[in-house]
């Protein structure tokens, strides 16, 4: 019996999102990424004494939003509390978060997989809280262990944040990357989040712990921190769990501990030096007053939901009649779905939309660096306009390749492109048979042979006839006409 | 609940804060005694009150989420030790 099979892994995700607003949690200076270190401070992002922190209303929208989208209950009563730790990266010495009255509890998200299967995971809680700063640790090495010294910069000290806590329901690190890639479709379709995890406004931590299958009781967790991109959180669960397993039949105890995800060595480290457990001391926010939501409120927000990304997905398999994968690969963001949508209404054939656009155009795009499909000249009316050209016999869908390769670079209206390299498909059939003439009287062994009745050898001749017509004949034409001929 | 001297260890160690023995034992008394006198509202038959969360009877104070002035840089660097590269300089903490 193999490990896995030995052992179930059991995964929780705890998700901070940092949600898109003008300004931060609790003052007016900027929310924004990248600017020069603390010149979006104020006496609140620095914890000077007086000053006092006061609720940005877009918060508790995005925040209320990002529940409704999370199947979560909206809490019509809910407070903010000190979470207290001393680290330079929290000038208050707290960080204000939520305890015992988050805004969003009990929720779930469908996952589905490659093979179509969905899966429910639950989701315990959503709360608001505000980022901490960030560090910059100086070392001569290169090593974080051997930093002397650290800076800190307080620009993010203070950004909203939405922390997503799911069930302990995901058995694989497949289930993982699936549950973040739809907290991520959802924080963006909703506007809530962009997600960008280089930037750091998607993070996310796992808990991770094993249990022989058919024991109730849960393993001893170990909370995995810094992974900062999806494949890492994939790497680190795996890396995790064949640790956890090793120790396991080793006969070893595994330690509830914090470990950090090493993305060079492919590794998870202790965080040695940390205190055992952590005594964060909540109590209520004593400057905070109380949040209450109406049922109107809500209603409101839930009336701005967009058509979620699984519900999309449906919507595309129905509709379109796209297997569930393209489905859920076209409805990652919502520009890619416009956009599919596009051509697949103008040329009315969905499937050669999607093969074109999951292929094609997203490999070009991936090759060019282009993450914005708005940018790309292809636009959804040249692509249907293409596709239009295969599906009347104008080129082939080879020639279609160099046509869409020429429109990805120049931006060029397709029929143009044809017409100037004289991609033309030949349908003119005194043409053909001219090409099919030339070619029977170069092979007449092959041709003999096909008379004799080895019709397999009539590849072969198709073939030829479509080299010598540089790949501009019309497939089916030649092979009726070729058929006629030879008389097979 | 009386406070133990091991407590007070603890408390401190939390706040980063360094106490001497004398201290220890003063602040063992004093917080003993300060819970002692909350204990007494244990008394109290709470069953039938909310708990209060908030001191003043206010909800939603909320501001809209529009840009304010953020501060110079000199004062913003006005009460820190060191400075490099426009950020705090402060001791190896990992």
């Amino acid at each position: 019996m193999s490990l896995k099979e030995k052992y179930e892994i059991v995964i929780g995700l705890e998700v901070h999102a940092e949600l898109n607003t003008k300004t931060k949690i609790f003052c007016g200076c900027k929310n924004e990424f990248g600017a020069e270190a603390n010149t979006y401070v104020c006496p609140n992002c620095l914890g000077l004494p007086g000053s006092l922190p006061v609720f940005n209303k877009q918060v508790l929208h995005h925040a209320v939003k990002a529940g409704l989208a999370l199947n979560c209950t909206i809490a019509h009563k809910s407070k903010f509390d000190r979470k207290n730790y001393y680290y330079p990266d929290l000038p208050k010495a707290y960080q204000i978060s939520q305890f015992d009255m988050p805004i969003a509890v009990k929720g779930y998200l469908d996952i589905v997989n490659k093979q179509g299967e969905k899966k429910r995971l639950g989701i315990t809680r959503l709360h608001m809280e505000e980022d901490a700063g960030k560090l910059i640790h100086l070392t001569k090495t290169g090593q974080i262990a051997d930093a002397e010294e650290s800076l800190v910069d307080y620009n993010r000290g203070g950004v909203p944040l939405a922390e997503i806590v799911s069930e302990p329901d995901m058995r694989s690190s497949e289930d993982a990357y699936l549950y973040l890639s739809a907290v991520k479709a959802i924080l963006k379709y909703t506007n809530v989040s962009d997600c960008n995890m280089e930037e750091g406004s998607l993070r996310c931590d796992a808990n991770i712990s094993i249990r022989p299958f058919g024991q109730e009781k849960l393993g001893v967790k170990v909370e995995v921190k810094n992974m900062n991109s999806f494949n890492n959180v994939r790497k680190a669960i795996d890396y995790e769990v064949e640790r956890q397993m090793q120790m396991a039949e080793a006969g070893e105890a595994i330690i509830q501990e914090t470990r950090l995800w090493d993305a060079g060595k492919a590794k998870t480290f202790s965080m040695r030096g940390k205190e055992g457990a952590h005594d964060y001391r909540y109590f209520p926010e004593p400057d905070l007053p109380i949040l209450e939501t109406s049922a109107e409120y809500i209603n409101t927000i839930k009336a701005e939901l967009p058509e979620l990304p699984l519900q999309k997905a449906e919507r595309f398999i129905s509709q379109y009649g796209l297997p569930a994968y393209d489905a859920g690969v076209l409805t990652s963001e919502i520009p890619l779905a416009d956009y599919f949508e596009k051509v697949a209404k103008l040329s009315a054939e969905p499937k050669l939309s999607s093969n074109w656009i999951m292929g094609d155009l997203l490999a070009k795009m991936n090759e060019a660096g282009e993450a914005d499909i708005e940018k790309v000249k292809v636009t959804p009316e040249k692509l249907a306009k293409m596709l239009g050209l295969i599906k009347n016999a104008t080129i082939s869908g080879k020639i279609a390749k160099t046509v869409f390769e020429d429109m990805y670079a120049t931006g060029n209206d397709p029929e143009q492109i044809v017409k100037e390299k004289g991609l033309v498909q030949i349908t003119d059939t005194k043409a053909i048979e001219e090409v099919i003439d030339k070619v029977i009287a170069a092979n007449p062994a092959i041709v003999a042979e096909i008379k004799g009745g080895k019709v397999q050898a009539m590849g072969f001749m198709t073939g030829q006839i479509m080299k010598e017509s540089k790949g501009k004949a019309n497939p089916q034409l030649v092979n009726e006409l070729l058929k006629k001929k030879l008389g097979v | 609940m009386a406070i133990t001297k091991k407590d007070v260890e603890y408390i401190a160690h939390l706040s980063r804060l360094e106490i001497t023995e004398e201290e220890k034992v003063m602040y063992t008394e004093q917080l003993s005694n300060i819970l002692e006198h909350v204990n007494k509202l244990q008394a109290v038959n709470t069953d039938k009150v909310e708990p209060m969360i908030y001191a003043i009877e206010m909800k939603n104070v909320m501001r809209e989420d529009v840009v304010k002035p953020s501060l110079d840089k000199q004062k913003v660097f006005a009460a820190a030790p060191s400075i490099e590269n426009n950020g705090f300089k402060v001791p190896k903490i990992i």
